[in-house]
């Protein structure tokens, strides 16, 4: 539990510093209200529109860890969401169209690993075609209409609350807890760290190495349905040309910030779902400071460059020379006097 | 004179109008990149059918080359006329030039270009600035003298749409004191951005009660914000008055459910006025204006908004 905690305190500190900062310019940040039995207030609406990228950072870690890379999430987003909200107008109710749409992702999924394991295309490139075709499919799907439902079962996966805490909160921290339990309480996780750091090793020492990363792209393109299914919910309908758009980007930056390595190996979910939180306190911050929205992205690429940098293991052992030396100086100056 | 003369001689007259009156006219579109372009497609095509018109259409996915193509098509066919929404603005001389030689009058649909005016006919489009008038007039009408403190979703920063709506609405509300911009934000024409945006915006204004009217730069973006406003506990509509353009039908429905106030059209029919200047243009050579500007209706609560929503639902949108 120790080594749990030290291995995501930057984020921890990230996360409060940030916090301190946009209450600086919104000083009611940290504020929550119960309404109508429901918590509100900035903080309940970040960790709920965190949701979508928070999930797909979980699927995002473990095709990472493997020394990979999922482009394609956002685009299956739009394509599992686009397969929820049609099956909901064809009336074939909310079971069916969950089935369909984690369908959706998991074949997603299996196209993927099968490019990346069996064909052993790069997997920037393999997720490419689908980051790229899938759109299309949402659009072929949808007939390039926002297919609008009204189906109230449906979208409290996106919009509603249990005992006061939105639904799409409750999802994220659901998904992390048990991909984390089953990674740690299990060897799978050793077993997809040991993939990412040598890929032919593990599989001469008996690891099905192929096998487990057609699973963990598999995993990811769940991960993207359920995403797509909260973002569909959340709006009560799907739109094939902005579900997800560039929140792969957003994932992969979530997983970055949570230190993990982008050429495999060790992993943390927890670290990466915190790096979700931290870049969605970054949006919501901007808009209730209100900044004209040119400023937007600037100021997002300010903090996110600045939190990197104090993440640099470059820089830190750069800091701790600079320490030692001033430490040295001001011991032989000590000894002079 | 026995039923079957009649019949007979109507069908003849008929025939002979038909023959006298059948123009051929091309149609170059641009693709099918949104909802609102799907529909002024099906709308030149029942325009065209309603007039007689022998429309012949071509598609040219997002790409200028492919428009040139169509263009070249047309004029070796010898059509009447032809229509085109230009992808972009610049690069249309020469073909405009071909086309001015084969004496075929070319009309621009929704989108202007940068050649010398004299090689189209004319261009029909509507007046971005004039529709944010149009939104801004109505609020200052509909609150009167009370105070109203307005929040503003834009459209994505930079883009023509977002610029000259922000400015126009600016333009509708001058003059009157008591209502003020608070809060503008972008939410990239996108309904789920809208929703976020919105959220922040009642958290940022005391829950939303001190927020009067939301103004949008388009309709999908206000349906987003409705179900925001409505999962914090107030009725949009009511509470939070909304407005906002383009007149898609999904925000007729929501009027229809009294959870927005008004919105101003942005007409998908660019081939009615066209046709009517083709038609005044073959008749008696008459040239008409450089740029026809449609109409930018008002559509209100008491515009029958679930006829509306009916009546448009099936374009394509």
């Amino acid at each position: 539990m120790k080594r749990a905690l030290r291995r995501v305190a930057p984020q921890l500190m990230t996360l409060i510093v940030l916090a301190a900062l946009v209450s600086w310019f919104f000083p009611s940040f940290l504020q929550i209200d119960l309404s109508d039995g429901r918590l509100v207030g900035p903080v309940i609406d970040i960790v709920k529109r965190g949701a979508p990228v928070a999930i797909l950072a979980v699927g995002m870690t473990l095709v990472v860890a493997t020394g990979g890379i999922d482009l394609s999430v956002g685009t299956v987003m739009a394509i599992t969401g686009a397969v929820a909200a049609s099956a909901l107008v064809s009336g074939w109710g909310v079971p069916v169209a969950l089935l369909l749409a984690c369908g959706a992702g998991l074949t997603a999924g299996v196209w993927n690993g099968a490019l990346v394991a069996v064909l052993g295309i790069q997997p920037i490139v393999a997720t490419l075609i689908l980051m790229t075709a899938g759109r299309g499919i949402a659009q072929l799907i949808t007939e390039g209409r926002i297919l609008t439902f009204s189906d109230t079962g449906f979208a409290f996966l996106g919009s509603g609350s249990l005992m006061g805490i939105p639904v799409p909160a409750l999802l994220w921290v659901l998904t992390g807890v048990l991909v984390a339990l089953l990674m740690r309480r299990t060897a799978l996780g050793l077993l997809v760290e040991s993939v990412g750091i040598n890929q032919r090793a593990s599989a001469l020492a008996g690891v099905n190495a192929r096998g487990l990363i057609i699973v963990v792209y598999m995993a990811s393109g769940l991960c993207a349905a359920l995403a797509g299914i909260i973002a569909t919910a959340d709006i009560r309908g799907a739109d094939a040309n902005n579900a997800g758009l560039w929140l792969e980007l957003d994932a992969i930056l979530a997983v970055v910030i949570g230190g993990n390595s982008l050429l495999g190996g060790r992993f943390s979910i927890a670290a990466s779902v915190l790096g979700a939180m931290i870049i969605q306190t970054i949006d919501t911050g901007i808009l209730l400071a209100g900044f004209p929205s040119e400023y937007n992205l600037v100021i997002k690429a300010v903090l996110v460059l600045a939190i990197l940098m104090i993440q640099s293991p470059h820089l830190a052992s750069e800091w701790a020379l600079i320490r030692m030396q001033i430490a040295r100086r001001r011991a032989a100056r000590g000894q002079e006097g | 004179m026995t039923l079957k003369t009649l019949m007979l001689t109507t069908v003849a007259t008929l025939g002979l109008a038909a023959a006298a009156q059948a123009q051929t006219v091309g149609f170059s579109q641009i693709g099918s990149e949104s909802g609102w372009r799907a529909a002024e497609t099906t709308l030149t095509k029942q325009q065209a059918q309603e007039r007689g018109i022998d429309l012949k259409f071509s598609d040219a996915q997002q790409k200028q080359e492919n428009q040139i193509a169509a263009l070249r098509t047309f004029i070796a066919q010898g059509v009447d006329a032809i229509l085109i929404a230009p992808v972009v603005a610049t690069g249309w001389d020469s073909i405009l030039e071909e086309a001015k030689e084969a004496d075929i009058p070319v009309v621009l649909l929704d989108r202007q270009v940068d050649s010398d005016k004299e090689l189209y006919l004319t261009a029909v489009g509507s007046d971005l600035v004039h529709e944010g008038e149009v939104a801004g007039k109505w609020l200052a009408e509909a609150v009167g003298d009370k105070s109203c403190r307005v929040v503003e979703l834009q459209g994505t920063t930079g883009s023509s749409p977002a610029i000259d709506r922000k400015t126009g609405f600016e333009k509708g509300i001058a003059g009157h004191a008591n209502i003020e911009i608070v809060r503008s934000q972008t939410a990239d024409f996108t309904r789920s951005i809208g929703k976020e945006v919105m959220e922040s915006f009642l958290q940022a204004e005391n829950g939303g009660a001190d927020i009067c009217a939301l103004y949008a730069h388009n309709d999908d973006m206000a349906v987003g914000a409705i179900q925001a406003i409505k999962e914090a506990g107030l009725k949009p509509g009511e509470d939070i008055l909304v407005v906002s353009i383009d007149a898609v039908p999904d925000i007729f429905k929501a009027m229809a459910d009294g959870e927005a106030n008004a919105t101003v059209e942005l007409t998908p029919n660019m081939a009615g006025p066209a046709f009517d200047a083709l038609a005044a243009y073959w008749k008696d050579g008459t040239v008409p204006p450089k740029f026809i500007q449609t109409d930018s209706a008002l559509y209100t609560m008491s515009d029958d908004p679930a006829g509306q929503y009916q009546a448009r639902k099936g374009l394509g949108y």
